[in-house]
């Protein structure tokens, strides 16, 4: 058993009375089963105007990803240089790209690679950072030791140097991949080397929270270690690491765009995807024309991020009660 | 508390090993011919190009080329470029301009994000925070590359108040374009972070606490709200230095700037062992150093956190 | 078809006459202020290897090595040869040469003898010294076919006296002297040897030299930084240096160095980046210059490739694919008329260029007919598969290469894609070792100005560069007489008549020649390019 005494820093405190109003109390209902965290979450988030947005944004981002032919009759993949940087015209709202293919119809078509890339790459380094941080963290010792190094080797590799040594030599054992291969390279060369970020977040965070007063009263009141750990320490440790999964969401998206820039991202001739169209118009930008190419996929991506921002800003609100406005 | 730094020190031993171990294993899986990239569109000798593999070492087993390597670094002596310089000269030449616009993007991005970040997280919701957020997506959603060029353009040629490179006679003055370009991503996370953490901590226990002992609300934010946002704050920072190091290849490269970044590239690029794996042998030993700086920061911000 | 003035094919006449074609914008040339003491400032990169000329294969020490050597030949803008160092190269059969040198002397005043050329070419290609310009001296007797020897001293060159040595060939070669003005034939001072007989370390850092410069005393090379050269005054050649230096500033990004020419940094940027392709000519701060060039891209079919052998199916195909392709449409929509559509193997810059060569309307853009080859050919046997082209990722290849596979996709009908090579040695060792089934990228920078250069190292059988193992005895009967024609306009008749050949079997599909698309700061004059696709050095002033 852990010892309950009080530490240095830890003042206990008793809540002011309107804060626990007596009648609620009194009212205990003995026979309802406690309701669970993500239950209660749940019920919060409901309320929270920030998830109702987010979750409005993400489902239009979710219907193009699933159907984006309902938008456009273009063939995304259909390029003619006869049609290089036309104006707009019928069928094709937003004019053409470089090399002919419809503007419109490619950021459509491209949201699909390009979530599937942010969405997995981070949910790849959400889980094992989370898991690797918080054993780190909480048991410390050699647990500590030998997750830190690992992940101190890891993140010391430079990412983009990596995934460039990466794909090439996984373009040479397995050349020909058709779009989930060739988008799941992509995730496994920057997530194999960026998941300890989240590693360190979450261990710092755990390093605190573990040292709250709650987290002794839950092991007063007989919580055994793992219980303390899943129940309330991760949970309670989150918050910082769910900001920084969103928005690494978004560098992951245009990180491919950096590696299709030097060839190795996706394969532009059988995935459409944002990255590889921000990465083509960038010459355009830098000569300051026909602006709009590029900046038709960057607003998608940037709008696709945002959503995830803020539902990560209501998912975190939402179990973390102190994070609600009084 | 030293005996704890010492500990930490000699924990980059197995960091370096390993580190420097994948690296040389990644480069020796990759496809490729080095030393008939060298010969260009030209043929080359047989006996030519086993020559200079042995010269390189090129031909001997991996796990050897390894421990060949280790022996050399141990005695400071990293080998030699493809191009006949001791790689030493070259990391010698390209480390300190790269850790000086690191560390000018981490000071760039520390503060602008921290002041942001708190006025947005004491704010929120509000036109501050709004504005803050919206640029911090710009930021993320628009690729770096498409920023540097843009900030050179209009800085740089059009305005002409900073030079539009770097160049090879770099200076701190030089600097302050590349490194806030450098710094601007890392400046969306570190405000989002703090914005969170404060937002969070202003409804703590102990900031009630303080508010009722009567202290004004400029000591709360100061004493009792930013120290402690600050952790993960400086956990990401910590981390993030390196990254700046090894993300450096393209502001490295838009502006010209003869640092590791750059080298490294190149280096990967030519399938040169040697400079690749000394250059990121040096990255892990800054990394090393900053998260032990970190530990101890935290040590510092949260006295509840001990180490021994 | 908009056709710019600069997309127009300039005739050999036009460029020899006047190789210099300011946009209009740009040209303030009558300067005043203008003085022979200036020091220019050009692009460079980092040299890869000593200063040495036979160790310096890549253009970043090639450049510089060019200004601080002279040869026995030097080669003029226009790509005709003048003698430099020699007084005279001459021989009976074509295949013993005599040459005689004139008075010369290095930056520290030692003389330039018949010793200092043969011991820096025996040591270019002694095999042990592994130098990597080595390839170059194979068409002297007593090297193999990569140009290495097994002895110290080469066999074809003999020491007559001090100012005169012979060069013995394996086979005649009539326009060998064309071949002297590159950098693996500049001589040796003694004092860059050492005692165990190799190039010493010091003088690959600081050479003593015989060229129109030298270097601009110890540390004048600022490793990854610049090179500052001086005028030699001890050189007295076709080179005369009209400013007061020149230095070599790095840059490992195109677009910084066009920002420093945009902002006077930088008086001459030999090659603009792609991003400013479009309005570099139109950009006020600039002195643009676009004419065409010297370069040759294609790529290249590998006869091993499935369909496309030397058959009459794989004969049907490569037509196909070439007439499938608007050369035109791509130079002008990707490149913004920096291209020019080949007409044929070699370089509109090349004395007996031929833009006429029988066989050449394959080379124009004929969709129908394209896919009514295709269909011929599927008629002896289907094709199943993708036509791929590899390219190498590092290099800005990718806009052209997606390019002609939509062209193709489109107008054939077929599957057809890039294909990236991560980084150039990935591409190169699939060539060397002849492990590609599909497509590559090839591209030819001439080493010296003939058409010869074009031909012979890439499509001759078993030749060094023929990365697709063609083979045609008819090409090469063609060429090899072409090689032993004493008389210029017989030479360039068997040039076209060999590229006639290849017209047939198109064993690499040419694509366009790349312009020289260059920008020089405000101010700088005298700014004219040669066959080389390099400004004239010596030239500039400001």
């Amino acid at each position: 058993m852990p010892e309950i005494a009080t530490r240095p820093g830890q003042q206990r405190f008793v809540a002011p009375l309107d804060e626990t109003p007596l009648q609620d109390v009194d009212s205990v209902d003995l026979s309802a089963a406690p309701e669970s965290q993500w239950k209660e979450a749940w019920k919060r988030m409901r309320k929270s105007p920030l998830f109702w947005i987010s979750g409005t944004l993400l489902l239009v981002v979710a219907i193009v990803v699933a159907f984006p032919g309902l938008f456009t009759n273009a063939d995304p993949s259909y390029e003619n240089l006869s049609d290089s940087l036309a104006p707009a015209r019928e069928g094709h709202p937003l004019g053409f790209t470089q090399q002919g293919g419809d503007v419109w119809a490619r950021t459509l078509y491209g949201a699909r690679a390009s979530v599937a890339v942010g969405v997995f790459a981070t949910l790849f380094v959400t889980i094992v950072g989370v898991i690797t941080g918080a054993m780190a963290g909480f048991f410390g010792g050699w647990v500590d030791s030998v997750i830190s190094r690992l992940s101190d080797i890891f993140f010391s590799i430079p990412l983009l140097l990596a995934a460039i040594v990466v794909i090439s030599i996984i373009n040479n054992v397995w050349p020909e991949r058709q779009f989930w291969g060739s988008v799941f390279v992509v995730v496994g060369a920057l997530a194999l080397f960026a998941w300890p970020q989240i590693t360190r977040q979450m261990r710092g965070a755990v390093l605190t929270v573990k040292n709250l007063e709650f987290v002794d009263a839950a092991t007063a009141i007989g919580a055994s270690r793992w219980k303390n750990l899943v129940r309330h320490i991760v949970p309670n440790a989150m918050a910082p690491v769910i900001v920084t999964a969103t928005i690494t969401l978004g560098v992951f998206i245009v990180a491919e765009a950096t590696l299709s820039f030097l060839g190795l991202g996706l394969p532009r001739s059988s995935v459409v995807s944002w990255g590889n169209d921000i990465a083509a118009a960038q010459v355009l930008v830098r000569s300051g024309q026909h602006l709009e190419v590029m900046f038709v996929p960057a607003t998608a991506l940037a709008i696709t991020v945002l959503a995830f921002i803020l539902l990560g800003d209501a998912v975190r609100e939402a179990f973390d009660p102190k994070a609600r406005k009084k | 508390m030293w005996w704890y730094v010492g500990k930490r020190l000699l924990q980059t031993i197995p960091v370096i090993l390993g580190a420097t171990f994948i690296i040389y294993a990644l480069v020796f899986l990759r496809p490729g011919d080095p030393i008939a990239g060298l010969f260009g569109e030209k043929p080359v000798n047989e006996g030519v190009k086993a020559q200079i593999e042995a010269q390189y070492n090129l031909d001997k087993p991996f796990l050897v080329q390894w421990l060949l390597f280790l022996k050399g670094a141990v005695t400071g002596d990293f080998g030699n470029s493809y191009t006949g310089r001791p790689v030493m000269e070259l990391v010698q030449q390209a480390f300190p301009v790269t850790i000086t616009l690191a560390l000018m993007a981490l000071a760039i991005e520390m503060v602008l994000g921290i002041v942001a970040g708190t006025i947005a997280g004491l704010r929120r919701g509000g036109l501050f925070d709004s504005t803050m957020l919206v640029t911090s997506l710009v930021v993320i959603a628009v690729p770096i590359f498409v920023f540097g060029f843009v900030l050179q353009l209009i800085f740089g040629v059009k305005l002409g108040w900073v030079s539009p490179t770097v160049g090879g006679d770099w200076s701190v003055s030089k600097l302050i374009l590349p490194a806030f370009v450098l710094g601007l991503v890392s400046f969306a996370y570190v405000l989002r972070l703090t914005r969170t953490s404060v937002a969070e901590n202003l409804s703590t226990d102990h900031v009630r606490t303080a508010r009722a002992k009567g202290l004004s609300e400029r000591q709360v934010v100061k004493n009792h709200v930013l120290r402690n946002s600050l952790i993960p704050v400086v956990t990401f920072l910590g981390v993030d230095l390196g990254a700046l190091m090894a993300g450096a290849v393209v502001t490295e490269s838009i502006f010209n700037i003869p640092g590791v970044g750059n080298l490294a590239y190149n280096a990967i690029k030519r399938g040169e062992n040697p400079t690749v794996v000394s250059v990121v042998t040096i990255m892990v030993l800054v990394y090393v150093l900053a998260s032990l700086l970190v530990d101890l920061l935290y040590a510092w911000l949260d006295p509840r956190i001990r180490y021994a | 078809m908009r056709l710019s003035r600069r997309t127009r094919l300039a005739s050999v006449a036009l460029v020899a006459a006047a190789s210099l074609t300011l946009t209009a914008c740009g040209g303030d040339s009558g300067d005043d202020s203008s003085s022979s003491d200036q020091v220019i400032t050009v692009d460079g990169s980092e040299p890869q290897n000593p200063l040495v000329p036979s160790s310096t294969n890549e253009t970043g020490g090639g450049n510089v090595i060019d200004e601080l050597y002279a040869g026995l030949v030097a080669y003029k803008a226009d790509g005709s040869t003048v003698n430099e160092v020699a007084d005279s190269i001459e021989s009976e059969d074509n295949k013993t040469w005599t040459v005689k040198l004139k008075d010369w002397e290095f930056s520290d005043g030692s003389k330039v003898t018949a010793d200092s050329f043969v011991k820096a070419w025996s040591y270019g290609a002694f095999i042990d010294n592994a130098q990597l310009n080595a390839y170059f001296y194979y068409p002297i007797a007593g090297t193999n076919d990569e140009g290495n020897s097994e002895t110290p001293e080469l066999s074809g060159l003999k020491v007559v006296d001090d100012k005169t040595f012979t060069i013995t060939l394996k086979q005649a070669e009539a326009d060998f002297p064309a071949r002297l003005g590159y950098s693996a034939f500049f001589p040796l001072p003694d004092a860059a040897f050492g005692s165990d007989g190799k190039v010493t370390k010091e003088f690959g850092e600081n050479p003593i030299t015989n060229g129109p410069y030298k270097m601009d005393g110890e540390g004048a090379w600022e490793h990854d930084t610049q090179i500052r050269l001086v005028p030699n005054e001890n050189y007295d050649g076709e080179r005369k240096p009209e400013n007061g230096g020149l230095t070599f500033k790095f840059y490992t990004d195109l677009d910084a160095a066009y920002t420093d020419v945009q902002a006077g940094n930088l008086d001459v940027l030999k090659s603009v980046p792609d991003s400013a392709l479009t309005t570099f000519e139109s950009d006020e701060n600039v002195q643009a210059i676009s004419e065409p060039g010297s370069v040759f891209q294609s790529f290249t079919i590998p006869q091993s490739m499935p369909g496309f052998g030397s058959d009459e199916e794989g004969k049907l195909r490569r037509q196909a694919i070439s007439l499938a392709i608007n050369r035109e449409e791509i130079t002008d929509k990707i490149f913004n008329g920096t291209r020019t559509p080949a007409k044929d193997f070699s370089s509109p810059l090349m004395p007996g260029f031929n833009e006429k060569i029988e066989g050449s309307e394959i080379l124009s853009f004929d969709p129908a007919k394209a896919k009514q080859l295709w269909a011929q050919a599927d008629e002896i046997k289907k094709f199943s598969g993708k036509f791929q082209i590899g390219y190498n990722g590092d290099g800005g290849h990718q806009a052209w290469v997606d390019a002609v596979s939509n062209q193709l996709k489109n107008n054939l009908g077929i599957q057809a894609s890039g294909k990236s090579y991560p980084t150039f040695d990935e591409l190169r060792k699939d060539v060397t070792d002849r492990t590609i089934r599909i497509a590559f990228r090839t591209g030819w920078q001439p080493d010296y100005p003939s058409i010869y250069n074009y031909l012979a190292p890439v499509y001759g059988t078993g030749a060094g560069s023929n990365d697709g193992d063609y083979s045609n005895k008819q090409f090469d009967d063609l060429i090899n007489q072409a090689a032993g024609a004493q008389d210029e306009d017989e030479r360039y008749k068997l040039y076209s008549d060999a590229q006639a050949v290849l017209m047939q079997d198109l064993p690499a599909i040419p694509t366009w020649y790349t312009n020289i698309a260059a920008a020089a700061a405000k101010g700088v004059n005298n700014v004219e390019f040669n066959w080389q696709n390099l400004p004239e050095y010596h030239k500039l002033t400001k």
